[in-house]
């Protein structure tokens, strides 16, 4: 295991890289309801990009909504369903077949 | 707890499609595959076991995929493999059948004995499938039925790649099939680490980054792609200038043909290239923006070296030029997004919608700029 000290240096090193690659800000259809969250964490675990975090009271909380890019894994791994976002690719030629009626690959 | 009827998972699961009449039934996969080398005996038959070193063909078919050579078609047998010599109590990892993610997987477990779960993801990687949701629940449960994975191991727990959760509900292929999901690391690269700490992952190993790297294997399948979109418009440019330039076909085609071609290879270069490349370091959050400005900076930078070459073309044909290599790499750069690994739907959408028009514009005006110039010489 890494010490504290390692970890959370490779932690900001991580995210000091993300933060040149940000797409757009105030579009993502991600909605949390804290009503629902029953603290279990799972979203802080599927998350790629660290968009949740769990608070001391035991909530999720979305810490960088901006780097969502609604792949939809914390909402279909949320066993209470208090997590909704419009999941997609975001993908142009996805988003071209999607129009065209295509069943085209993206990737 | 056992599994259930594929009606009762219809009636509950809300992606559910028509669950085909073989879904569930026994099947093991072929052992009659390349990388092979044996098999684990089990209470439910021969288990193919791999090997976990990559064969020099493994390494050449990993080599043309790059190159979007027979990309559609490099798939293995999906089912249950065996890595080393697996009992009851191993691990049960689960994976795509994209030849390329297998042959990664059993490679990174090396000197190690598991249990492989391979879905069929129609030789689609974990990540894209999972968004599909070809990588997705049903799949789980059915291939887990499938492979009578609760009659090979005695335990209940899967394994799974993190970024396979976009397609899974971990509680929904617990109910269905009794199997526990850990989510793994998104890198192969840390699966080791991850399986010697007690299935432990750092932060870091669940971020997705998009190192250099990573970035440059993406190149020849974007390039390649690029080239598929250009070429016609490429033939466009020699053949209408061929027919309605002054002189014979050839020179014709060769004085005002030529540059509008290059103008479009610079455009595919640029967006395929130089766009993935410098990614970070290209100005602004649209990838049509960074593929333009991508495109600009060759362009300038080419049209300075050729020199003299351009001497003896009009002003309106070397604008013209210009138009399309903006509109090629713009289109082109704007593309990347589909490999990427932080652009959302929305936000693409709304790149489209703004981006689109701009780029078509800037094409017609090309076009209609060349065509009003070559008549004009």
């Amino acid at each position: 295991m890494l010490g504290d000290s390692a970890a959370n240096e490779l932690r900001m090193k991580a995210t000091n890289l993300m933060e040149k690659f940000h797409y757009f800000e105030d579009v993502v259809s991600l909605e949390l309801d804290t009503d629902k969250c029953i603290g279990c964490g799972l979203c802080t675990i599927v998350c790629p990009h660290g968009v949740f975090s769990i608070t001391e009271k035991h909530k999720a909380r979305m810490v960088a909504r901006n780097q969502c890019m609604e792949c939809g894994a914390c909402m279909r791994n949320c066993p209470v369903e208090a997590i909704t976002v419009e999941a997609g690719e975001g993908c142009v030629r996805g988003v071209i077949n999607e129009l065209l009626g295509i069943e085209g690959p993206c990737c | 707890m056992s599994a259930p009827s594929a009606d009762k998972a219809m009636a509950f699961l809300p992606m559910a499609k028509k669950v085909p009449t073989e879904a569930g039934e026994f099947q093991l996969p072929s052992i009659d595959q390349p990388f092979v080398q044996g098999t684990v005996a089990t209470s439910v038959g021969p288990v193919p076991q791999v090997r976990t070193e990559l064969t020099r063909q493994d390494v050449h078919g990993h080599y043309l995929v790059r190159w979007n050579i027979g990309r559609d078609h490099f798939t293995v047998e999906p089912g249950l493999y065996a890595v080393g010599r697996p009992d009851a109590y191993s691990s049960v990892l689960v994976g795509a059948n994209y030849k390329m993610s297998f042959d990664l997987l059993r490679q990174a477990l090396t000197c190690r004995d598991c249990w492989l779960l391979i879905l069929d993801t129609k030789g689609i990687n974990v990540w894209c499938a999972a968004g599909k949701g070809t990588f997705g629940t049903e799949e789980m449960i059915d291939r887990i039925k499938a492979s009578r994975l609760d009659a090979v191991v005695n335990h209940h727990q899967l394994i799974v790649p993190q970024l396979g959760a976009p397609g899974l509900a971990a509680h929904e292929v617990k109910k269905y099939s009794g199997f526990r999901i850990t989510y793994g690391p998104i890198s192969l690269k840390d699966l080791p680490e991850f399986l010697d700490n007690g299935l432990q992952a750092t932060p870091v190993m669940r971020k997705k980054t998009f190192p250099l790297r990573e970035r440059i294997v993406l190149v020849p399948v974007e390039f390649m792609q690029g080239l598929k979109q250009g070429i016609p418009l490429m033939l466009f440019f020699f053949l209408m200038a061929g027919l309605a330039g002054k002189g014979s076909f050839t020179e014709a085609a060769l004085v005002h043909g030529l540059p509008p071609a290059l103008a479009v290879l610079i455009g595919i270069i640029s967006g395929t290239v130089l766009t993935p490349l410098f990614l970070p370091r290209l100005p602004g959050r649209a990838f049509s923006f960074k593929g333009a400005i991508a495109g600009f900076s060759l362009f300038v930078l080419l049209f300075t070296a050729a020199g003299p070459l351009t001497h003896g073309y009009s002003y309106l044909e070397q604008v013209s030029w210009l138009l399309l290599t903006l509109a090629v790499s713009s289109w082109l750069g704007m593309a990347f997004t589909g490999a990427s690994t932080f652009t959302s739907l929305n936000g693409v959408k709304k790149e489209m919608l703004r981006a689109m028009p701009l780029q078509f514009c800037s094409l017609v005006a090309g076009i209609i700029c060349w065509g009003i110039a070559l008549r004009m010489s």
